[in-house]
């Protein structure tokens, strides 16, 4: 059975970056387990309903985006109003929680002068924004 | 934790636990595949309803949960391999959902990890810095390829995975000689509490900069197959860099939850992230995780390790034979 040591023994960084990880992983989690909840169940209308997935899931990428016209990048934003969209959100939290995390590291090594980490941290958060931007796409 | 698991009565009991999940998954998968070659020649799946694939999904996601944390290798290496193979569901996402399933429980063991030190934050970040940049790369090109050639190459992968596994012997405390240039200027240290020694225990890394180059190529293959990367970071961070094989564990899930995010956001904005995978995956998986870390404390390693061998072993030869076409 793993013990904790008391906080004392980590860093302030780890503590303040554990903290906030938990947190985004609750957040992340809940929003998409009720999301999924409202879609699932009908009670929100969706573009793509459950049962129309078993005719779509085992198209490659390209051919099912063809079939339902499907925004990419940032698009499902603007339909929020779908449970199929909706549900997404609760996904994107969970990708987005770590960027939040490492940026609150920033100030933290700015203040002890630690400037090299200061500066992987903003490389980092970097990193992560180039990849949320909705730039890098791909498929077939 | 249930007196009746942590009591040394209980032993044959959890073995015959683990035993039978494994069991019953190698049974449901064969059945699933069933299941989808049948729905494969009739109209495109319709034969099976929605909510028959979820709940199949959810179980076989549990028993991998279950297998997974006692093995010592991550649900996500497990995932995309098994349901790529048995599930018709097409590897693209498959991809997506097995980066978002290893991320989430990269996201619920890291606050543990890392509040204990067992995760260590100086230590991972410089490495996830450069997977995760590759492992955008990664994802570009696993997206971009050919269904086939993704899926024989994972079945190589497994494969290379499996003989990992047979071969590499991680080390408790491996062997240490001094920290170098990089691992000094950078603090790569830290210290941990180890409960079974009652000991507190200071550590340092070596060979730092082979260690940076490692993990860019462990992001590339994590974002082109989809797969969470523990498998190739406990051994890179313990037997090449010398941490310690808890902080090797534990700061590969912090370094896997940076990389699958990463990669996460190239399938999600590619619309490769279908919710209806995703949601029944993570749960079972996370319920399956929760009952496999009891197990962990009564199990022998080696029959666990034996177990998830032949499973990988099974599920690797049938990734290869599917991308050729020989099984489809």
């Amino acid at each position: 059975m793993m013990v904790t040591p008391p906080p004392s023994m980590q860093s302030d960084e780890q503590l303040r970056y554990a903290g906030l990880m938990e947190w985004g992983a609750r957040l992340g989690i809940a929003v998409l387990l009720v999301t999924f909840t409202l879609y699932a169940s009908g009670m929100i209308q969706a573009d793509i309903a459950p049962e129309q997935w078993a005719t779509l899931w085992n198209k490659p990428l390209h051919t099912y985006l063809e079939l339902t016209a499907r925004p990419t990048g940032w698009g499902w934003l603007h339909r929020l109003d779908r449970g199929d969209y909706l549900s997404l959100s609760g996904i994107a939290i969970l990708a987005g929680s770590s960027m939040a995390s490492v940026l609150a590291l920033v100030p933290l090594y700015w203040r002890r002068q630690d400037r090299v980490y200061a500066v992987i941290a903003v490389l980092q958060v970097l990193v992560l924004l180039l990849a949320a931007s909705g730039l890098i796409r791909a498929g077939h | 934790m249930p007196k009746a698991l942590s009591h040394p009565a209980a032993k044959p009991l959890s073995a015959r636990i683990y035993f039978w999940s494994t069991v019953i998954l190698f049974v449901t998968m064969g059945m699933a595949g069933q299941a989808w070659a049948v729905s494969e020649t009739t109209s495109a799946g319709a034969l099976v309803p929605w909510w028959v694939w979820s709940l199949a999904l959810f179980g076989v996601c549990f028993l991998m949960g279950i297998v997974s944390v006692p093995s010592g290798i991550g649900g996500g290496t497990l995932f995309v391999p098994i349901v790529a193979g048995f599930f018709p569901f097409h590897l693209d996402f498959v991809r997506g959902a097995g980066l978002m399933v290893a991320l989430a429980s990269a996201l619920a063991a890291g606050p543990t990890l890392l509040r204990g030190g067992f995760a260590n934050l100086r230590l991972g970040l410089p490495l996830a810095l450069l997977a995760s940049f590759s492992a955008i790369g990664g994802a570009m090109i696993g997206l971009a390829l050919p269904a086939s050639v993704v899926q024989m190459a994972l079945g190589g992968l497994i494969l290379g995975i499996v003989w990992l596994m047979l071969t590499s012997k991680n080390s408790e405390f491996p062997m240490f000689t001094a920290p170098d240039r990089l691992s000094t200027a950078l603090k790569l240290n830290g210290v941990f509490y180890d409960a079974a020694s009652a000991k507190q225990i200071n550590w340092q890394v070596h060979r730092t900069a082979q260690g940076l180059l490692l993990f860019v190529i462990i992001g590339v293959l994590a974002g082109v197959f989809g797969i969470g990367a523990g498998w190739a970071n406990v051994p890179a961070l313990n037997l090449l860099m010398g941490a310690p094989l808890k902080v090797a564990a534990g700061t590969s899930g912090f370094v896997l939850s940076l990389v699958d995010s990463s990669a996460a956001w190239v399938y999600l904005h590619s619309g490769a992230v279908l919710p209806i995978i995703v949601v029944p995956s993570m749960l079972g998986m996370m319920l399956g995780a929760n009952i496999g870390a009891r197990l962990l404390v009564v199990l022998r390693a080696a029959l666990i390790r034996r177990l998830v061998i032949g499973l990988l072993l099974f599920a690797g030869i049938r990734a290869l034979l599917k991308g050729s076409g020989v099984w489809q």
